[in-house]
């Protein structure tokens, strides 16, 4: 099954996205804290494009795609006409040097690629498309309703 | 996110409700300058009613640790319930804050 959402490139939207993925994400059986670590990397890869990509401007938009397998959950973020985000410009920062040197950023991204699986961000001439995809035990993505009725 | 401070004795806490996110962080980041900037010296933060904490909230505490080494400023996290916490313990952050259960702990470590 395909969740859609669709929101402008505004930070305070940014809650709102979380609610989409939480909502979503409560129909499976899956812990509060696994909710929560869905929901922080999504947020996550949406704050990078609505502040830094996007730079706040309401009249972009992205999309939030979740598909749920029987024992995986993809999680696919779209943009069209922001700034490119190239992955192999990435260099993943080591924390140590983040305290060292004071920063506030470079953690988003950290977290990120410890919680997802794989990570993927596929660029075209007017869109960038990150894919990120998270295993669970196939029990895990039974439906709350199904297992109930059974 | 809403922020509420007071002084108990020799220790300013600074509570922390609601989500910490990209938006909200600053609000936090300035608490926390202010306090070091009044010449706090025990700084803690209660989160028994945070709901949420994205990168730019880590980064607010990433940011200060060689500031309260610097200073000597005693400070800790409290209260956080296990989701929020988690999210410190994803890049081993509760190996480098003090994040501890309780008010009292708080006090103490």
């Amino acid at each position: 099954m395909i969740h859609y959402y669709k929101v402008n490139c505004h930070a305070d939207n940014l809650k709102l996205i979380r609610e989409f993925v939480k909502v979503v994400l409560r129909d499976f059986i899956l812990n509060e804290t696994q909710i929560n670590q869905m929901v922080l990397a999504v947020d996550e890869v949406c704050t990078n494009i609505i502040c830094h990509s996007a730079e706040n401007n309401p009249d972009k938009a992205l999309e939030v795609n979740i598909i749920d397998t029987f024992d995986m959950l993809e999680f696919e973020i779209i943009d069209k006409h922001c700034a490119h985000f190239d992955p192999a410009n990435y260099i993943r920062p080591c924390l140590q040097t983040i305290v060292k040197e004071r920063r506030k950023g470079g953690i988003g991204l950290l977290l990120v690629g410890n919680i997802m699986d794989d990570v993927q961000v596929n660029h075209d001439n007017t869109q960038n498309t990150w894919r990120m995809r998270k295993s669970f035990a196939p029990l895990s993505l039974s439906r709350l309703a199904q297992v109930n009725f059974e | 996110m809403q922020l509420n401070e007071t002084k108990d004795g020799k220790y300013w806490i600074i509570a922390v409700a609601g989500d910490v996110d990209a938006s909200s962080s600053i609000h936090l980041d300035k608490a926390i300058e202010a306090a070091l900037q009044t010449g706090q010296k025990n700084i803690l933060i209660d989160g028994t009613k945070m709901q949420y904490i994205a990168s730019a909230g880590l980064g607010v505490f990433v940011s200060r640790i060689e500031e309260f080494k610097d200073k000597e400023v005693h400070f800790a996290i409290f209260g956080l319930n296990d989701r929020v916490k988690n999210v410190f313990q994803i890049l081993g952050l509760d190996k480098l804050l003090s994040i501890v259960a309780d008010l009292q702990q708080a006090k103490t470590t």
